[in-house]
């Protein structure tokens, strides 16, 4: 019983871990953030936003540049 | 104040032991063979000791962290790219963007000195300039809202320092690129395993990207499996290729890998983003951390020995073959990734301090990811170190010096004081798959010979050319979407300096301006490329001095930028904080383009083996290496360029430091006379660790601030 409650805890963790790390869990953040800030605003789906957020990178190309 | 409790004094007695016997054992073994184990306990010996004391020292005393003050991500908070950041996610993401190539290649070339000048410098570096560095940039960067570098420069030096911060980062991003394209093609060239595999991650990318783009927007953890799945697949397909008909299709010379490079490189960055760049940046980033995870893994559990001598006659004589110069200043520039390393600059403002969710932080992250970055260099010594010296020399040293037949090279070793057969060559190049490893300079092919004689290790044999390739392919893959990414950047700059004489390139999407800009770009880092491959005294041997010497520049601004803040904002007496750091680079890198430019002796001196190798083509005679009157009139050519540009970068390395020393003399007498831009203070309502592990006093100060805000029901 105790094990596969932690088991589920650490699943449970690296699944934020990576989807945080990957930025999928972008979506969801922007949508919580809209909600809290602009009650009224639109809320883009996630293939409007995630379009936007590749367009941004477009724009400037600095956004998210690696290192040697 | 709290006083330290007999439990930390024990502990942290233990890590200096453990740290002290690494160091110990590193520098007073002589002739015998050394396990790596030692070199990793002194590194993560003094990397905690370090972290835990000097970081903490420098985030509490020097910078005064407030961790009452809210962070750009706080205060500006779009939800998009400001937005306050779990650390230990912010520490995954800082990581991933300041580690690639970098500290892989250096540490490999700088071995022909031995292992020790390499270890001292990259943990004595780290500790004391570039994870000071990184954190120092990043703090000011928080303050500044994650105003960029280039921004900082102008703003607090003046437009003059401002300027040649601008050209310095562009100079820099073209050689980059040209040098990271060099290694590529030398670990590719006549390689049809390793070139197919690499060809295939292209349709791989484009498939992710259709994925992400029109089938399920987003979900970029399950389509990266999909590819590195498809990537796995790529590289044993690989093998079959090449022992199959087709095998001839794949095996390129390297004139032919420059075109498809160049090629690439412009097609890539003229595409849009999400077809090709942001899925390999995807894919990149998963095979990034997960081999470094298995290195790591790797050397603890293979604990492999020492080959390498701790200190090579080579170090002193400065006539080595894969690159030439003395140990001072020449280790200390081939080595930047790691120890020092001027690009993270540009990742520890702009992009992070936007994410940073307490300034209290900047430890964990600025500090303590370049401290892991310079465990990866660690790797990457270790790695070759680890091969026989004979094989490394035969591996490192251009064909100029060692000939192109087994025999030729195991002479040439031998005269240099190791010991390969022919033999012995040729079976090393059997075990890996490929037609040979004579001069396959550059640094992946001997890094992937390392990283095959670990993990084989640890999983046998057989599966030796599998990780030889799987290496290889680690490296190629992220520098290819360097290439992308660095034309793109290099892009942007030139459009910005273009716009300011020509209006329609100031608008950044005019499409006929972006494909001028782009094909100018890709020209400048492929005629570099182009000149590595075609030249007769090896390309690595000539050009990466050169990269060394940039990225150190790169340094020298960071620094300098730093040392002028800690002057202004009040902190002059802990301006030796960066300022030694500073000194050092600057004599180190000022050394460094003074020898290239100066020396007499025609291997270090460009305009020395220039004034050689015209008198020769004047006498109408050719000299070896070159084979041919073309080969000479290269050579000359090319010591020119090389030359003027060690020059002009010596030259704006003093522009930058004269005018940041001008501005804090100006301060130092008349303080009402500068003025500092930094973002007013606003109260900060989130709370959050500073460490990744939470105090007893954080826990509770999260607790409490949980029950103060949480809304009933919510």
């Amino acid at each position: 019983m105790r094990s596969s409650v932690l088991l589920r805890r650490a699943i449970r963790g690296v699944r934020w871990y990576v989807r945080e790390l990957t930025d999928e869990s972008a979506y969801d953040r922007y949508v919580a953030h809209l909600r809290k800030t602009h009650r009224d605003a639109q809320v883009p789906s996630r293939r409007e936003f995630e379009r936007m957020r590749t367009d941004r990178q477009e724009e400037d190309p600095r956004q998210g540049f690696r290192c040697c | 104040m709290r006083t330290a409790n007999v439990r930390s004094i024990v502990i942290w007695t233990l890590v200096a032991l453990v740290g002290a016997a690494g160091w110990s054992v590193l520098a007073l073994s002589r002739g015998e063979n050394v396990s790596a184990a030692w070199m990793i306990a002194a590194a993560l010996g003094s990397y905690a000791i370090a972290y835990r004391f000097y970081a903490k020292f420098i985030a509490h005393k020097v910078l005064k962290v407030d961790g009452t003050r809210a962070t750009p991500a706080e205060r500006l908070n779009n939800g998009i790219d400001f937005h306050p950041t779990d650390r230990r996610v912010l520490l995954g993401h800082h990581f991933a963007a300041i580690a690639g190539a970098g500290p892989l290649v250096g540490p490999v070339l700088a071995a022909q000195m031995g292992y020790l000048p390499g270890t001292v410098w990259i943990i004595a570096g780290v500790v004391f300039a570039g994870a000071v560095q990184d954190m120092v940039v990043l703090f000011f960067s928080t303050r500044r809202d994650g105003r960029s570098l280039g921004q900082m420069a102008r703003e607090e030096i003046g437009p003059f320092g401002g300027a040649a911060a601008l050209i310095a980062a562009f100079a820099i991003m073209i050689i980059l690129l040209g040098v990271l394209a060099l290694v590529i093609v030398n670990a590719l060239a006549a390689s049809p395993w390793g070139t197919f595999s690499i060809a295939m991650t292209i349709p791989i990318a484009l498939l992710m990207g259709f994925y992400l783009r029109v089938l399920r927007p987003g979900r970029i953890a399950e389509v990266s499996l999909i590819g590195v799945a498809l990537l796995l697949l790529a590289l044993v397909a690989g093998r079959w290729v090449a022992e199959s008909s087709w095998a001839g299709t794949f095996t390129l010379a390297p004139s032919t890998l420059v075109v498809w490079l160049v090629a690439y490189g412009f097609i890539a960055s003229i595409l849009p983003v999400w077809m090709l760049l942001a899925p390999r940046d995807y894919l990149s980033t998963f095979m990034k951390i997960g081999t470094i995870a298995l290195l790591a893994l790797g050397v603890v559990i293979a604990l492999p020995t020492l080959k390498m001598d701790a200190v090579t006659d080579f170090a002193s004589r400065g006539d080595g073959p894969v690159f030439a110069g003395s140990l001072f200043p020449f280790v200390f520039i081939t080595i930047a990734c790691g120890a020092l390393s001027g690009f993270h600059s540009l990742i520890s403002s702009g992009t992070t301090p936007k994410m940073i969710q307490k300034e209290t932080q900047v430890r964990m992250i600025g500090y303590g990811s370049m401290l892991m970055e310079s465990s990866v260099a660690i790797m990457a010594l270790v790695a070759a170190s680890i091969i026989d010296p004979g094989l490394y020399f035969a591996m490192n040293a251009p064909s100029g010096a060692i000939g192109t037949t087994v025999q030729n090279a195991s002479q040439a070793v031998t005269g240099w004081g190791y010991h390969i057969s022919p033999a012995d060559l040729a079976q090393a190049a059997k075990n890996v798959e490929e037609s040979t490893l004579l001069s396959r300079t550059g640094g992946a092919p001997t890094l992937a010979v390392g990283v095959s004689e670990i993990f084989s290790k640890v999983t046998g044999g057989s599966l030796r050319a599998f990780w030889y390739h799987f290496a290889i392919m680690f490296e190629a893959l992220f520098i290819l979407t360097a290439l992308d990414a660095g034309t793109r950047v290099g892009r942007f700059m030139l459009q910005d300096i273009l716009g300011n004489v020509i209006r329609p390139f100031r608008n950044v999407s005019w499409k006929p301006g972006l494909v001028i800009t782009s094909a100018a770009v890709c020209a400048l880092w492929g005629y570099f490329l182009w000149v590595g491959v075609h030249e007769p005294l090896g390309g690595i041997n000539q050009l990466f001095p050169i990269f060394g010497i940039s990225n150190q520049l790169l340094a020298a601004v960071a620094l300098a930028v730093c040392t002028t803040l800690l002057v202004k904002s009040g902190r002059l007496k802990w301006a030796w904080i960066t300022g030694i750091p500073l000194a050092w680079d600057a004599t180190v890198t000022l050394t460094a383009s003074y020898q290239k430019v100066f020396s007499s002796d025609p291997k270090v001196g460009f305009f020395k083996q220039r004034s050689v190798f015209q008198d020769a083509i004047d006498a109408g005679k050719v000299l070896p290496p070159a084979k041919s009157m073309d080969d000479m009139h290269t050579v000359v050519t090319n010591s020119t360029v090389d030359g003027v540009l060690s020059a002009v970068l010596a030259v704006l390395i003093v522009v930058v430091i004269a005018d940041a020393l001008r501005v804090c003399i100006r301060h130092i007498r008349r303080p009402a006379l500068s003025s500092l831009s930094e973002s007013p203070y606003v109260e900060s309502r989130i709370t959050a660790p500073a460490g990744l592990i939470p105090t007893r006093e954080e826990k509770e100060e999260e607790r409490r601030a949980v029950v103060g805000t949480a809304a009933p029901g919510d």
